[in-house]
């Protein structure tokens, strides 16, 4: 095989890795979102506190238990906000909630920035997850694997969760057509509290995975937030694949732009975004669902 | 049971998957939103305005910025202000330059401010500069690196107390040279996409192919990107010598974690730093060769009261912007009393006639005439062994004074040929 082609296939597949690290925040976003019909803007401020809260176990207590408390107690977080916040929005002009989440977003970035201070905090990748795995000519950080493996491992999990449970039929179901689901004498409201409660813990799950690699900061979750739209608005609203397919495809056009042209590396997404929209409206494979028309 | 719960009216609302796109420019909208700030006008006092970047991947070193001006501010008027007026000082987010010009005009027009003093982005300094410049007010730059500042866009009003790249690529380079990193090597360089990059890519690469050395890549890196993955994965296709980085802010954070990450085994350094850049970077991970304008290690009497000051009202380490701040508002002080004057002509001329000025250093320095440049010694850092790093801010051993105590200052400063500065008139 020619250099120049490995070095272009290594660019592609570390684009996929980059991907899976957009889709754990994205799912979450598109799940509170597709039932609740909440657009989280302060989803980035949930991974930015996964992050911190992983920095101040791990650094006492190893980056094993920060890698189990980071993702719990952010969903816990969660869980309160939807029962004091969000729940008063669902039926409220979808404006409000968008402010809402917008002015939570900045409490939660300077409620950082005053707790932590504006620099950036140290943290490292755990000594047992050091170093690079050469496969033939490709080189990964040993890393970045572990990040594809827990992506993977929770973006199955939820796929199980939402197909193969009595939990997932009536998530679905309330996604759909939540007036029937009430109908049934189902009611949404624990569903709704444990959907926010799994987006954002999975957003918490992803600060404390990229707490590493990239800088520990207030603003990192307002940083990574525009992406994980991005995402969600290309997979399509309703569609689990749509999401997961859209992260990979964003993280895959990354990789060829930066190979290709460099500086229009971070542009690249929403170029992405705009075709997607001008050809699908509804995105990849977005669902046509009556609620959101 | 048989009654319609009220939540499952959820949906009536009018929801749509449009509001989604809506949330996708909220959030872009997010990250540009700047810290809002409290001004308090006062009678009878000289007001000082202060402008840097809190928010965006130069806000962590924008925060020691107004904690250099706060503690600098605080001393003077402790020591009875300015010719018997306390200083008022203003302090806000300059956020990107159209928001910094916006800023540094309301201050001007509102507050009345008798100069303005910050910035970080050399794209905000020159928005600034130009604001400065048409109301005939002082900007003293802390933190805007780029020659062009002081080149072909000078202005009469704006003195410099950052260095210039070409100070930071002259001073670092040397050490370099020494260590055999540039002669005969080939060099991969990433460059921070704005004005900044731009500039220090542009001298970096006049330095180096004086000195014999190859520029074989450059690399134009997003100022929001945090992923480098890519562009390490270049590297390592281009197999160079040595990694340049001409990263800012946050860029370099990332980008040393991530070279550690990756394992490269070329050495690497780069021609702009900060303090709080290694300090994110952390223990084990922190490598390379590095310029520095100041470190809390600076072993002269005046830094060290600085320090002790630092600590004792912020509970940590001074980074270097905080000593740009704080030099910067001290020496415009010291204008303001000699003068017995606010005025920026009389400014202007106190600090053109050269005088020897105290900024924490071995050497004084002075504000070059012609550019208006603090002419200064600069310093280079490189990794502490990690047994031998005390605490969180230990990371760095900082080298010699760059000039050497036998060299002219402006030996390491950009030369009229390199940067040539006319005022424009008026």
């Amino acid at each position: 095989m020619p250099m120049e082609l490995v070095f272009l296939i290594e660019q592609l597949l570390n684009g996929l890795l980059v991907g899976v690290a957009y889709l754990l925040i994205a799912l979450g976003l598109s799940l509170i979102f597709s039932l609740g019909g909440i657009v989280n803007l302060a989803h980035g401020g949930f991974y930015a506190i996964g992050a911190y809260i992983g920095v101040e176990v791990g650094n006492r207590f190893g980056f094993p238990a920060a890698f189990v408390a980071a993702p719990l107690s952010v969903a816990l977080i969660g869980m309160v906000i939807e029962r004091t916040l969000f729940s008063r929005f669902y039926r409220a002009d979808p404006i409000l909630s968008l402010l809402l989440t917008f002015g939570l977003a900045m409490v939660i970035e300077q409620a950082l920035r005053m707790a932590f201070g504006a620099t950036p905090i140290p943290f490292s990748i755990p000594a047992f997850l050091k170093g690079q795995v050469f496969l033939g000519d490709f080189i990964y950080s040993r890393y970045r694997l572990a990040i594809l493996v827990v992506a993977a491992a929770a973006v199955l999990g939820l796929w199980l969760l939402l197909q193969r449970t009595a939990f997932g039929r009536v998530v679905r179901a309330g996604v759909q057509n939540p007036d029937m689901v009430g109908a049934l004498g189902i009611s949404l409201t624990p569903y709704l509290t444990a959907v926010a409660a799994i987006g954002i813990g999975l957003a918490g799950l992803a600060g404390i995975m990229l707490a590493p690699i990239s800088g520990v900061h207030p603003a990192m979750g307002s940083e990574i937030l525009t992406a994980a739209f991005v995402v969600v608005v290309i997979g399509g609203l309703g569609s689990f694949w749509g999401v997961v397919a859209a992260g990979l495809l964003v993280g895959l056009v990354r990789g060829l732009t930066v190979y290709f042209i460099p500086p229009a590396a971070e542009a690249s997404m929403y170029v992405l975004m705009l075709a997607v929209l001008l050809t699908r409206p509804r995105g990849l494979f977005g669902e046509r669902i009556l609620r959101f028309e | 049971m048989n009654d319609i719960p009220h939540h499952a009216r959820i949906a009536s609302a009018s929801v749509g998957r449009r509001t989604l796109l809506k949330g996708v420019g909220a959030a872009a909208l997010l990250g540009g939103v700047g810290m809002p700030a409290i001004v308090k006008a006062q009678a009878d006092t000289v007001t000082f305005g202060h402008l840097t970047p809190l928010t965006g991947f130069l806000g962590p070193l924008g925060a020691y910025g107004q904690m250099g001006v706060q503690l600098a501010v605080e001393e003077l008027n402790a020591a009875g202000g300015i010719n018997g007026r306390k200083i008022n000082l203003v302090m806000e987010d300059s956020v990107n330059p159209a928001t910094a010009s916006s800023k540094a005009e309301r201050y001007i027009e509102r507050d009345k401010a008798a100069v303005i003093v910050g910035e970080i982005s050399s794209a905000s300094a020159l928005a600034i500069a130009q604001v400065a410049a048409r109301n005939k007010t002082v900007f003293v730059n802390t933190g805007g690196n780029s020659d062009a500042l002081r080149g072909k866009d000078c202005n009469r009003y704006m003195f410099h107390v950052e260095g210039a790249n070409t100070q930071y690529v002259k001073a670092v380079g040397a050490a370099m040279l020494r260590d055999g990193l540039i002669k005969g090597k080939k060099l991969f360089f990433l460059t921070a996409d704005y004005a900044f990059g731009h500039d220090l890519s542009r001298v970096a690469k006049r330095y180096i192919a004086q000195n014999g050395g190859e520029v074989v890549a450059d690399e134009l890196v997003p100022t929001d990107a945090t992923d480098f993955s890519p562009y390490l994965l270049k590297v390592r296709q281009a197999r160079p010598d040595v990694v340049i980085s001409n990263l800012a802010g946050n860029q370099i954070t990332n980008f040393i974690k991530q070279y550690s990450e990756f394992g490269l085994k070329y050495p690497f350094g780069g021609f702009g730093f900060d303090t709080a850049v290694a300090w994110g970077a952390g223990k084990g991970t922190f490598g390379g060769i590095w310029p520095m304008i100041w470190h809390h290690d600076v072993p002269t009497p005046g830094s060290k009261a600085f320090v002790a000051a630092f600590v004792k009202k912020f509970g940590k380490p001074p980074e270097n912007q905080a000593w740009g701040d704080y030099v910067a508002t001290k020496c415009v002080a010291r204008a303001m009393i000699e003068t017995k004057s606010t005025t920026a002509a009389d400014l202007i001329a106190f600090f053109e006639k050269e005088p020897e000025l105290d900024i924490l250093k071995a050497r004084k320095g002075y504000f070059r005439s012609w550019d208006h440049q603090l002419i200064q010694e600069m310093y280079t850092v490189t990794a502490r062994p990690v047994a031998e790093v005390k605490d969180q801010w230990d990371l760095m051993i900082l080298g010699p004074a760059v000039p050497g105590a036998e060299t002219a200052l402006s030996a390491i400063a950009p030369t009229p040929e390199e940067n040539a500065c006319t005022f424009p008139a008026g």
